[in-house]
Order: C-alpha cells, then structure tokens, then sequence
C-alpha cells in the first residue's frame, strides 16, 4: 500500500506536466510541457510560421540563410543555425544535433497522412521531445497559425497574423466570386529551368490558382510535380503563365514554342518573387499570403491594383519583424516579369 | 536464327523501311492535334521556303517541336545503341552498356550541379556534358596508371569505381539541394525527357554525335577486330592500345552528348546490340549499322508513347526500362536455350 501511494506521488507531477494535452491535426494526442522556449520546425513551411509567431523561440532554420535573404530579417534571427529538416522530403536532420539543440518542442506543418503521421511518433519516440503535426493547406492557414500560437501560448500575435490574412484573402475571395466562370484565367504555372514541370490537380505547389478561382490547366489530372510536353502546353493554350524560374523568364521569348502560345504573345508571365520565402510555392507556408495578393493582381489585372510597396511593407514588418528598405522594394519589383502590370 | 552474311543487307533494309514508317506515324500523332496535311505543308514551307498558310501555334508544333524531338529521340536512340555495340564488343562482354565507364554519373553530377547553382539550361547541358567526359578521362587516366595486365578488365572495374564516386556526388548535390524547388528539378532531369528539346539544341548536339558515330562507322572493321584477343590482332599489325582509346573517345562523346540532350536513358544502349547480334551475328561491322537503325527506331517508338498516351509525359528511361527489361529476357532465352 504505502508503496502504491510512492508510486502515486511519484506520477503526480508527471500527471501536471502532462496538463496540457493537445490533439494534433494528424489526430495525435501530444502532451505539451507548460511552457515552450525552444522550438525545432521540422520543415520549411513550419519555419516561417514559428518564426512568424515567435522568432525567438525558433533555434535554428531547415537551412541556413543565403547571402541574399539574410538582408530580408533581422541579423539575429537570419544567422541562425542550420539544424536541417526532419520530414518532408528528404531527411537532411541528424538527431543527435537536434537533441544538442534542447528543443522543447518539435513542430512540423504540411501533410498529415500516414507516412508523416509515423513518423512524428517515430521522433517522439525517439528524442521525447512533444512532436505536433498541423495540417499546411493553403486554406486551413490561419488556423494553423492560432493553433501554433496557442501551443506556444502567444495567443494575441497569432490573432494579429490571423487577422491579417484573413482580411486580406476574404476581401479577395469576395470580390473574385463576382466574376462569372468564364471569365477566369486558365494559368498555366511553369516550374524548371525549362519550364516544362508543373503542378497536377490537389498538388500543392499550385493550391493557390484554384483558391483564387482560377484554372489550372494541369489539373485534370491529380497528382504532384510532373514532366509535361511542349506540345501539351500548346494544346492547353493557357492565358497566363506564372513562373517561379528567372531564366525560363528570361529565355523563353526568344523560342518560337512558347511565343504560339497566348499567354506569352500578350506578354502575360509572370514571375514569382522569393526573398526571403517564395511569394508562390517554396515553401508552401504562412509566406503564400503576399503572393496571394500577387496573383490575384496577375489573375483579375482589371479587379485589383494592390499598392505594393505598403503591402509588401506591412506584411513583411508583421510575419519576417524587419520592414524592407524602399529601396529593396524597389528593387524586388524591378525585376522583368514581377509587377502584373 | 543467324542468318548468313548476304541477308545483312537485307535486314538492315527491313530495319529502316520499318524506321521510316515508325517516322512518318510519329509526325502525325501527338497530344495536339495535327493532319498528315499539316505536317506536309509546314515541313514543304520550312524546306522550300515561303507561307505554309498554318495557325501559328500549328506551324510550331509541327517544326517547333514535333520535328526536334522526333530527331532527338532517333539521334539519341541510335547514339546510345551505337555506342553500346562498341563498348560490348571492346569489352568483349555482352553485359556492357554506354555508362560502363561513368559517362552517365558524370553527366548527371554535371547537370546536378548547374541546376544547383540555378544556371540557364545551355549551362546544364553544357555541364551535363563536360561532367560526362570528365568521368571517362578519369577512367583512362586511372585505367593507364594502374596499367593492370589485364587493361579491359581494369578499365570495367575503373569505370564502376569512378561511376560510383559520381553518383554518390549526386546524390550529395540532391542532398543539400532546396527540396521545393531544385531537388524536383534535378530529379526530373536525372529521369531524362525529350520533352524539351529544341532546334537550337539539336544545332549543338548533332555534329557532336556525329563525330563520335562517324569514326565508329566507317573503323567498324578494325573495330570488329579488337574482340580477337590482343595477341591475334597484334598480329594482323593492329595498334590495340590506339584503336581501344579511340573506340572510347567517339562512343564517350556519343554517349555524354546524348545524356546532355536528352538525360539519362538506360537500356537502349544495352538491348539493341543484343537484337542486332541476333539478326546478324555477332560481327561488329554489321552489327553497328543495324544497331544504328533498330537504336533509332526503338527510341522514335518509345518516345511516342510516351508522349502520347497522357497529357503528363512519361519519362522515355522509365518507359526504356519496363520495355527493355522483357525484351532483353526473351533475347536471353533465344540466345541461350538455342
């Protein structure tokens, strides 16, 4: 008896760490420790919303910043290490080095399917360190956003991030729904140096076409990445192009291939800017916010002429805690292909 | 089933009745829609000059884009089978193909790198090709200054050692590449396509291949002696050793421009030979030209299928490969059970 009630005692601060239980997207049940300092992101898309929410818990990048994106957030934050990543697509992280990093949490945000589901238990396991899986669609991102806030228990931020994109992409969403179907573009999104890899129906690297009401020309047919051809490209006709490549930008009007097709002889290709996050698909994460009013620009040029320049501005300051120079504005702008108009 | 020499000429005039139908079907099939009449009219207008009378769009699928990657995937088709027969019969083995020496790993290394570093595609192929060569100049090098007793065997052994050090550079360059941009750009490429190919590519590609395929046609009876043993070709005053590296120059810079063009194809090169040797006997003379024709012809087909059959494409070496693999069992049984 006496040594039941020990072995009681003994549970009972295990039993107030384990207060606050959360269920995860994946629907995994996660005991979260009272308080988060420390947080590894998992993946790149979890990064920028750890860093959105809370830079300072964040204690190192998927990979290290480039010269030329270090310029886009504070010093501190930018010079962080490079831990690597631990799901997704390729493991690059080695345990043991986030183990020395002491995180107190592991956050990763894309899909919840099985493969990934596994494998959070796997690191958990593994390090026992709470792992949370949150679901990264495009439409779901700001409940991830006050999801991840509340576990880190920055509520009030996470509502201010939230907000924003919701005003943002709910003014957007009503005023594409006035416009009748047939007059939405049908988009063609051209990935590689050849721009011949595009994104299929439910890809993820092309949720943002069809949010903004758009028409992928890819996507009759469901799947991820794919190799098309020239001549379906043609057969397609698409009436904008987006590109994410600035040398498919830049050689593509020179080839006769590309200049039978409509998007390209009404000069309508759009190149999708990347610093410090891509505005379009790299990484899929909360970053796709200005790039949805990018391309709602790039769709619907006669619905919409957002000012940039505060734009860029005010979601900068608020998601990456460093407002851009105007003079790097000015420079991201400039580049053939970037402004929609 | 070998046939005596006089029905060579034979067979190599069934192969390339056979190629020019295949080439004439292929010009009329596609995911764009496009009549024989078409094609004829934008093919007279480009030879002849003056208005073919098309839509735009029309006249560059048909010379734009149907006609290149109808030539690449021929020229490609028959470099990579070419260079096979030449590899296989130097090496006097029948298991060899075009990458024996680490030219693929090299390209690969090479294009991996360029698309790390975000270059233009002239610099991929570019590297892809450089890359190529690169590993094969290891190769030779090392291969001389090993200078085993057995030259062939330590070039085999070289060229998998080398071939490995490149392919584990690629899967580094893989490794540390931006898995949403760059990682699915190397990965399409390594699986090759001709889905991309163009005029301009083919201008910088075609004196390249035919500098390597014209010494190995037109030596092709020389070539059929070095699979006599050394001493034997020696004797009919063979330079072994110059003929040897000469065969590897022209089927390395076949088989690295090929790899540029169109990525890394694998099988051609390996089951080609083995059905032309079936036709005609083993004779690398003969068996060259008619693994040139049947290369073409097999590379042409695959290619349409795989642009045909979904408006995704399939990628020609996966294509190559689920082809080759039963082809090559059925060649295996007929040689062997015989």
């Amino acid at each position: 008896m006496r040594r039941a009630i020990a072995l009681l005692a003994a549970l009972v601060p295990l039993a107030t760490l384990a207060a606050r239980d959360f269920v995860d997207d994946a629907g995994r049940r996660v005991s979260l420790p009272d308080k988060v300092e420390r947080v590894y992101a998992a993946g790149p898309p979890a990064s920028v919303a750890v860093f959105a929410l809370a830079p300072d818990r964040l204690i190192g990048w998927t990979r290290a910043f480039r010269d030329n994106e270090k310029a886009w957030v504070p010093k501190k934050y930018a010079d962080l290490p490079e831990l690597g990543r631990l799901s997704g697509r390729g493991n690059t992280a080695n345990v043991e080095v986030v183990l020395k990093a002491k995180p107190d949490l592991i956050v990763d945000i894309g899909s919840t399917a099985g493969t990934f589901s596994s494998l959070a238990d796997r690191v958990q396991q593994q390090t026992g360190i709470p792992y949370v899986l949150l679901d990264g669609r495009l439409d779901t991102t700001p409940q991830q956003i006050e999801k991840l806030a509340k576990i880190l228990g920055t509520e009030a931020r996470g509502k201010e991030l939230a907000d924003l994109w919701r005003s943002r992409v709910d003014a957007l969403k009503a005023r594409i729904a006035t416009i009748p179907h047939d007059n939405r573009p049908e988009v063609y999104y051209a990935r590689g140096p050849q721009g011949l890899v595009t994104g299929l129906g439910g890809s993820i690297n092309v949720e943002m076409i069809e949010f903004l009401g758009a028409k992928n020309v890819a996507g009759g047919e469901k799947g991820g990445l794919a190799q098309v051809g020239f001549e379906q490209v043609v057969l397609w006709d698409p009436s904008v192009i987006v590109t994410n490549d600035p040398n498919f930008m830049r050689d593509m009007w020179k080839m006769p291939v590309w200049t039978s097709v409509t998007a390209v002889r009404k000069k309508r290709v759009y190149l999708s800017p990347h610093l410090p996050f891509g505005w379009f698909d790299y990484p899929p994460g909360a970053n796709r916010l200005i790039g949805l009013l990018w391309l709602s620009e790039i769709l619907y040029p006669d619905l919409f002429r957002h000012d940039y320049p505060m734009e860029i501005a005010t979601f900068y300051k608020l998601f990456y805690h460093q407002e851009p120079t105007g003079e790097q504005i000015a420079k991201m702008l400039a580049e053939p292909g970037v402004l929609p108009r | 089933m070998i046939l005596d020499r006089a029905r060579f000429p034979l067979w190599l005039a069934v192969a390339l009745a056979v190629l020019l139908v295949l080439a004439g079907w292929s010009f009329t099939v596609g995911r764009f829609p496009v009549s024989p009449g078409d094609v004829w009219a934008a093919l007279w207008s480009a030879i002849a000059g003056g208005e073919s009378g098309l839509a735009k769009n029309v006249e560059a699928v048909i010379l734009q884009v149907r006609a290149p990657r109808l030539v690449a995937s021929l020229v490609v088709g028959a470099a990579l089978a070419a260079a096979g027969a030449a590899y296989q019969n130097l090496f006097k083995n029948p298991l060899v193909s075009p990458d024996i020496l680490g030219v693929s790993a090299g390209c690969a290394l090479g294009a991996g790198l360029a698309i790390l570093y975000s270059l233009p595609i002239v610099a991929i192929q570019a590297l892809a090709f450089a890359g190529g060569l690169a590993a094969v100049a290891l190769v030779v090098a090392v291969g001389s200054w090993v200078r085993g007793r057995d030259p062939i065997l330590t070039l085999i052994l070289t060229g998998v050692v080398v071939g490995s050090l490149f392919g584990a550079g690629v899967a580094l360059v893989k490794y540390v590449a931006d898995p949403y941009n760059q990682l699915p750009a190397i990965t399409f490429w390594l699986l090759g396509s001709f889905s991309g190919a163009l005029p301009k590519d083919l201008a910088v590609a075609m004196p390249l291949l035919a500098a390597g395929l014209v010494p190995l046609v037109l030596l092709r009876w020389r070539i059929d002696l070095l699979a006599l043993s050394e001493d034997e070709a020696r004797s009919l005053g063979l330079d072994v050793g110059r003929l040897r590296l000469l065969v590897i120059v022209c089927a390395t810079l076949v088989t690295a421009s090929a790899v540029a063009l169109a990525g890394v194809i694998g099988w051609v090169g390996l089951v080609i030979p083995h059905a032309a040797r079936l036709l005609v006997g083993a004779s690398f003379a003969r068996v060259m030209p008619l693994s040139l024709v049947l290369g073409a012809a097999f590379m042409l087909a695959v290619d349409t299928l795989c642009r045909t059959v979904a408006a995704t494409e399939i990628p020609p070496g996966v294509a190559t490969a689920f082809i080759g693999t039963p082809v090559f069992i059925a060649l295996l049984a007929v040689t062997f059970r015989r």
